[in-house]
């Protein structure tokens, strides 16, 4: 270290006591297995997420959210701001970047069992950011002011509205409103800007805290036979994460330039759905699967019995390391596999579907 | 064990003298009583403005009951259109044979606002793939109810939809 910055160190140290900090760090070893290379997927998404932090608050200096100005907005930050297409576009495709890491590093953690004891907060955490991360999605595609984002929003809002007792309140609380207007616009842009960042800024350090204070998270049934290998976490393991995200940025900026997001045509709340119309991907297999739904089974709404089996199904899925006995007594139960894989293959059958019908 | 072994000994009285256990307890199972209810009052009186505020005010609409749409020649045989009725989407169409027919333009699934579709002669909604006849009844796809109708009423050459009463 040069002089200035070594005095700036010692100085440091000597009111926050930081070289525990950097002992803790240069203690900290991350496995080395065949299954390590799913310890990057959530580095990616905390890459990512800082992008979306970084384009959004860039995209705020010119950004209205306001039903008559929105669209406008956005034309004029992707046709007369200096590199705005860029900023905008690395900002959508980020977003979707972002949520397609989150759902890998998930899954990879619920194959891998790393949910369980002592790692339930993790789990939690981390599901409710995906939630979020959702949310972050669905409210942010709002904010220009389509044709395809307001139904997207009316068909959105109006599945809470089929929530028995809680539903048509929540609706009204979510849309200002009775109906899909500029009041849905003002909230929206709230909640994507200030509301969501705030509680996700707040799991995700708990998220990040638990991971450095636990350490990661090896398979089951590794530490039999072979001698457990590992990789200093600093510079080793680090190196290789930004090696990554310097290749996650260089994707981005591919996507970004080649592959500019679309603004579409303004949304006019007296028009037709247009034909083609659905959601964000990572929306379609439940998009689709409510195209499937009858109109009534036995004696309830088919919408409703959808939307709550959807709600069960990621309710049971979120609490996953409680009812999962067996990994926390360090038994790899096949059963967690085929749920896994079932829900793998139902959602990618249903995205495919989607995609292509 | 308590870390402050004197935490049940009788509490000195403001005269200097000390007060039975039972009348310590009791004054002691009064304050707590009185903070807590003054915390859970002072919860209410935070959480009751909050709420209100979050549920958004009735905004005075003028009841809209018909609506003048336009003359018969400007409206081709063999489509639909949207009107707007007051803050609600309402779907005119004109079949083939040059009837009129008018309903509420809100898909009864989930909000979406359907079309008419002139290949297929029915009312269509792009999100979810409903469909319904031209009487508004949902004939296929995840609609569970038909559509409003309303009442279209030709004067002249001037056609209007109105609220069916």
């Amino acid at each position: 270290m040069k002089k200035p910055l070594r005095k700036f160190y010692a100085w440091l140290d000597e009111r926050v006591k930081i070289s525990d900090l950097v002992q803790f760090m240069g203690k900290k070893y991350v496995p080395v297995h065949r299954h390590s290379v799913w310890y990057y997927f959530g580095g990616v998404a905390l890459f990512l997420f800082i992008i979306q932090v970084t384009t959004g608050i860039l995209l705020l200096l010119y950004y209205k959210g306001s039903e008559q100005l929105a669209f406008e907005s956005i034309q004029f930050i992707m046709s007369k701001v200096q590199f705005g297409w860029l900023v905008r576009s690395i900002h959508s495709w980020a977003a979707n970047l972002f949520i397609l890491a989150a759902v890998i590093h998930m899954f990879s953690v619920y194959f891998e069992r790393s949910y369980r004891n002592p790692r339930e907060i993790t789990w939690l955490t981390g599901m409710l950011m995906l939630f979020l991360g959702l949310g972050f999605g669905f409210s942010g595609y709002l904010l220009p002011w389509n044709e395809l984002a307001f139904f997207a929003t009316k068909v959105g809002t109006d599945i809470a509205g089929v929530i028995p007792v809680v539903g048509k309140p929540l609706m009204i609380f979510l849309r200002g409103g009775e109906d899909v207007t500029g009041a849905t616009l003002s909230r929206f842009f709230g909640f994507h800007v200030a509301l969501f960042p705030g509680i996700f800024t707040f799991l995700l350090v708990i998220h990040l805290v638990l991971v450095q204070r636990q350490g990661m998270s090896e398979p089951l049934g590794l530490d039999a036979a072979h001698e457990r290998k590992t990789m200093p976490f600093f510079p080793n393991f680090m190196l290789r994460d930004v090696l990554l995200w310097l290749i996650v940025l260089n994707v981005l900026a591919v996507l970004a330039v080649f592959f500019p997001w679309e603004l579409g045509r303004k949304a006019d709340p007296f028009a037709s759905a247009p034909a083609g119309i659905r959601p964000e991907w990572y929306f379609l297999f439940m998009f689709q699967s409510l195209k499937y739904v009858p109109p009534r089974i036995l004696f309830l709404d088919g919408e409703v019995l959808g939307i709550g089996l959807f709600g069960v199904a990621g309710l049971i899925w979120l609490l996953v390391p409680f009812w999962d006995r067996k990994s926390s007594r360090g038994l790899r139960g096949k059963e967690i596999s085929y749920i896994g894989i079932g829900v793998v293959v139902y959602i990618l059958v249903f995205t495919i579907l989607g995609w292509f019908l | 064990m308590s870390s402050r072994p004197d935490e049940f000994a009788p509490l000195p009285s403001a005269s200097g003298q000390n007060v039975p256990l039972e009348a310590g307890q009791e004054r002691r199972d009064f304050l707590k009583l009185a903070l807590g209810g003054g915390f859970i009052a002072w919860i209410a009186a935070v959480a009751y403005p909050v709420f209100s505020y979050l549920k958004p005010p009735k905004q005075a609409e003028v009841e809209v009951t018909s609506v003048k749409v336009g003359k018969i020649a400007e409206i081709g045989k063999d489509s639909g259109m949207i009107v707007r009725f007051g803050s609600k989407p309402v779907i005119l169409i004109r079949t083939a044979d040059g009837e009129f027919r008018a309903f509420s333009a809100t898909c009864t699934h989930l909000d979406c606002t359907v079309q008419y579709k002139k290949d297929l002669g029915v009312i269509w909604c792009a999100c979810h793939n409903g469909k319904y006849d031209l009487t508004g009844r949902n004939i296929s796809g995840p609609p569970p109810r038909p559509l409003e109708e309303y009442r279209v009423i030709v004067q002249g050459d001037e056609v209007s939809v109105l609220k069916k009463t």
